[in-house]
């Protein structure tokens, strides 16, 4: 039997585990899901780095959605206009990085990822 | 000048997006309050809002080059609001500075193995 042929219930298990903790994480930080999602993606599934970050990002999108339908739908803190208008080079941005991503080597994404791992804790132990 | 600034970041931050396959909302947020002067409150709710839009188009992107499980995507997606349930449990239980410490390690031993494991493939 390939060694890839996890039992989906261990599977689903570990997925509904990567789900809750990037929620809790976003709740009580407020750091994106993604800083959870990417590492434990690559660990317990053994996802490439371009597949982590790009499962990822789809991830984000619901957790903002849901998110924002809680936060934004409920205490109008949202701040439209700015936020697309700053959407604009944010979204060039995305894109360039996604483009950069795919001629980099998939280890250099991890370094990467644990650069932005490190000065997130930096940052939670000043603050 | 200030406007120009917070660009700046936000472009930064959709590029680290893109590259690390985050949201961004560890730059979009300080761009807010620092440069266009939003109070927290708003600008983590703005920043939300970017960071769904920058998620949507990285998401596209990423699916255009193969790298994207959609089905294992909506599960993980699914199951964070009941997250933000036990998260808002665990701080009405936990001092704010204790959860933050132990953020912080676990975020250096994710980064610790990340290097390991890249370094030994």
């Amino acid at each position: 039997m390939p060694a890839e042929a996890a039992t989906p219930d261990n599977a689903l298990w570990k997925l509904a585990a990567i789900g809750t903790l990037a929620g809790a994480f976003s709740g009580l930080f407020g750091v994106g899901g993604g800083t959870i999602i990417v590492p434990l993606l690559i660990f317990w599934f053994g996802y490439g780095e371009r597949l982590a970050t790009g499962t990822s990002l789809a991830a984000i999108v619901i957790i903002g959605l849901l998110g924002a339908l809680a936060q934004g739908g409920i205490y109008g803190n949202v701040h439209v206009g700015t936020g697309l208008l700053l959407a604009i080079p944010a979204i060039a941005g995305v894109v360039l990085g996604t483009a950069i991503q795919q001629r980099i080597p998939q280890r250099a994404v991890s370094y990467l990822f644990a650069l932005l791992l490190v000065a997130i804790a930096v940052e939670l132990i000043l603050s | 000048m200030n406007e120009l600034i917070a660009v700046l970041i936000c472009l930064f931050g959709g590029l680290t997006g893109g590259l690390v396959g985050v949201g961004g909302g560890v730059l979009f947020v300080p761009a807010l309050t620092i440069f266009i002067g939003l109070t927290q409150v708003e600008a983590e709710s703005t920043s939300l809002l970017m960071i769904v839009v920058v998620a949507i188009v990285g998401a596209y992107r990423q699916n255009g080059y193969g790298n994207v499980r959609l089905r294992e995507a909506l599960i993980v997606g699914a199951l964070s609001p009941l997250g933000v349930i036990v998260g808002v449990a665990l701080a009405n239980h936990i001092s704010e500075r204790a959860l933050q410490l132990s953020f912080a390690a676990l975020a250096l031993f994710m980064a610790a193995q990340l290097v390991r494991r890249a370094r030994s493939a």
